[in-house]
């Protein structure tokens, strides 16, 4: 009777040590999980958010850069920038010059002759918000995530303000901003597009260079212009799957 | 913001618009610095302790303490350049486990209480007890309060003393290992950066994070001999300059490496980067860190193995070396925290960096960090003075 005592509370013991071993290793497995997918996968319900730009069609008016900082409250200095366009010029020589001056919202100028220019064009940029965003990787404290939309989002009351994520984003678009003390970028204008309407930059474009949409959507206007273009992105080595796609991108553009 | 006009007006190239800043600044060039100190200095006690290096058993309690003084200040840089320090704590309570660094906390706590603290508390027990029975007074309290009321001296628990020591000492080498080669990951792992973004960076890291912390300790030795007047241990002295001197060859081909095959990869990021070592880094990276930082006391060190005698010249020397291997790999980092700030992401300019004399990101405030665990280890060594303990 004694011995089978023993035994049953030996057989509780090794049960209970399976379970906790068993909770254990689940409760790692988790994190580990995590650490191989940077980011969750997007996501097969509800909208999965991007955006297209038509190279072709921007003309550097700046429009989209100055509209972002009137909606989004972003400091005036020409120090931080949600979005901003680039003129890029290539001469027949080969060489390539590449400018920003006040991200494009006072226009551009060409300072070289025509006959010298193999070809000039802008390009806008803006967050990518990347499928395998490193900056979300990066965070310590998880301030910045992806929404379920497929966003990065940042939340200024959690930020430490060690700028990780800064190092972390191969395109410079965060930066921290010089009145709240957390790091700031874009959020596609993530206030609008859920009650409906369009990001701002997209809104002001007078070409209609911008195209947002649902990439789960196939009858959004993004997958009909990815379909129509053989669009590309930035810096595609660097496997953060962007979702800002580009039409007409060159090599020189990075 | 009106220095960033200024900065603007001297921007090289293209680079993003925000970029202009320097995001990292001498602040987080002192946290690998420090964090090396700590790690390197640990390595050597760990020497005498587990591989038995009998020679250097006056270095024992010196490389501890040292450790412990600049362990107690490494995050303190890191903090006071949060935009938000006052939010420094989120990071432990909810660290977010993709992120290389928010298991800082975690790695740091446990080698400060787990292996620092415990060794050292271990090792001075005996003694404490002792003055908590010979001294009077205030001092009677503190070292009473430092027994943590373990006051049995018995044969047998302070045999257990020692055994767990040692155990903790094992422990701690692989600890060191990974604080150091944790924070070289930090950098690392950023592949947007192509300067930081090498596999070596954490092997890199550790090895110099020994150079510097083998050089402190040996220079922290002699500082305290000459200012006890005593006589200095010429073998144990010699001794730590054999282990500097190994340290450096493996530091120096392990950096070699690493830059032969920059090179010799000669990736898309090559042709900014090459601007980068041969214009704003020349100095930095060529004269302090490689000549004056290691080839100098390379050969130094290395022709001294064959010198016999002429102690008072070998002391100077070693004190010399000392001095420019920390200055060395202080412009190591240097080198890699700001060197890898300075080129746009966008491979087509540079911007600009000016270091001032003060604000929170200033000379004054990183001297402060420097001389704050110096301060630490001499209250230390007044605590807990490893030349007034009892024999066993």
């Amino acid at each position: 009777m004694a011995r089978d005592e023993v035994k049953s509370r030996r057989d509780f013991l090794s049960k209970a040590a399976m379970v906790a071993g068993g909770l254990f290793i689940s409760a790692g497995a988790s994190p580990f999980a995590s650490l191989l997918y940077a980011t969750e996968r997007k996501s097969k319900t509800g909208p999965w958010y991007g955006m297209g730009i038509d190279l072709e069609k921007c003309i550097g008016c700046g429009r989209c850069a100055d509209a972002c900082k009137t909606e989004n409250n972003v400091p005036r200095e020409p120090f931080f920038f949600r979005t901003w366009v680039e003129q890029y010029t290539i001469l027949n020589d080969g060489t390539v010059h590449v400018e920003s001056p006040n991200g494009g919202i006072d226009g551009f100028s060409q300072k070289f002759p025509d006959e010298e220019i193999f070809k000039s064009f802008f390009v806008p940029k803006m967050c990518n918000h990347c499928a395998k965003s490193p900056c979300t990787q990066v965070c310590p404290v998880g301030a910045t995530f992806t929404s379920p939309e497929g966003l990065s989002l940042v939340d200024p009351t959690y930020c430490l303000g060690c700028r990780y994520c800064v190092q972390a984003c191969p395109y410079g678009c965060r930066y921290i901003h010089p009145v709240t003390h957390v790091v700031d970028k874009c959020t596609m204008c993530y206030h609008r597009i859920t009650k409906g309407l369009l990001p701002a930059c997209v809104e002001v474009c007078p070409k209609h260079a911008k195209i947002f949409g649902d990439l789960n959507d196939p009858k959004s206007e993004l997958v009909k212009f990815m379909k129509d273009h053989s669009w590309q992105v930035l810096k595609p080595h660097m496997n953060t799957e962007p979702k800002v796609f580009y039409n007409q991108l060159r090599a020189e553009v990075r | 913001m009106q220095h960033l006009y200024e900065m603007l007006s001297k921007v090289d190239g293209y680079i993003y618009p925000n970029e202009i800043e320097l995001n990292w600044s001498i602040l987080i060039v002192l946290y690998p610095f420090i964090t090396g100190l700590v790690a390197g200095a640990f390595i050597l006690a760990s020497l005498e302790r587990v591989f038995k290096v009998k020679v250097l058993k006056p270095t024992y309690t010196i490389a501890l303490l040292t450790a412990l003084s600049f362990m107690m200040v490494a995050t303190l840089p890191l903090i006071s350049h949060l935009a938000q320090p006052q939010r420094f704590y989120e990071i432990m309570i909810t660290p977010h486990l993709t992120s290389a660094m928010a298991i800082f906390g975690f790695v740091y706590l446990w080698y400060l209480m787990v292996v620092l603290l415990l060794e050292i508390w271990l090792d001075y027990r005996r003694d404490i007890v002792l003055w908590s029975q010979e001294k009077t007074g205030v001092m009677k309290r503190v070292y009473k309060i430092l027994t943590l009321g373990v006051t049995d001296l018995s044969e047998s628990t302070v045999k257990w003393d020692d055994k767990l020591g040692y155990f903790i000492t094992i422990i701690g080498i692989p600890s060191a290992f990974l604080l150091h080669g944790y924070v070289g990951f930090i950098f690392g792992s950023v592949k947007a950066n192509p300067w930081w973004s090498t596999v070596l960076m954490p092997v890199i890291f550790l090895f110099s994070a020994m150079v510097s912390g083998i050089a402190l300790v040996m220079i922290v030795f002699m500082v305290v001999n000459y200012i006890r007047k005593q006589v200095i241990d010429m073998a144990c002295l010699n001794e730590i300059a054999k282990y500097l001197l190994i340290a450096l060859i493996l530091d120096f081909a392990l950096e070699g490496l690493d830059q032969v095959h920059r090179i010799y990869e000669a990736e898309e990021s090559f042709n900014i980067l090459d601007i980068l070592v041969k214009g704003k880094l020349t100095y930095t990276l060529f004269l302090f860190q490689w000549f004056l930082g290691m080839i100098v006391p390379m050969v130094t060190l290395a022709t001294l193995q064959f010198v016999k005698n002429r102690n008072k010249l070998k002391k100077r020397l070693y004190m010399m070396t000392g001095i420019l291997v920390l200055c060395g790999i202080f412009f190591m980092r240097w080198n890699v925290v700001v060197g890898g700030q300075l080129f746009s992401k966008s491979f087509y300019g540079f911007t600009t960096f000016k270091l001032h004399l003060i604000g929170s990101e200033g000379i004054m405030m990183a001297a402060l960090w420097l001389i704050l665990p110096c301060t630490i280890l001499a209250f230390l060594f007044w605590l807990l003075p490893p030349w007034k303990r009892h024999e066993v």
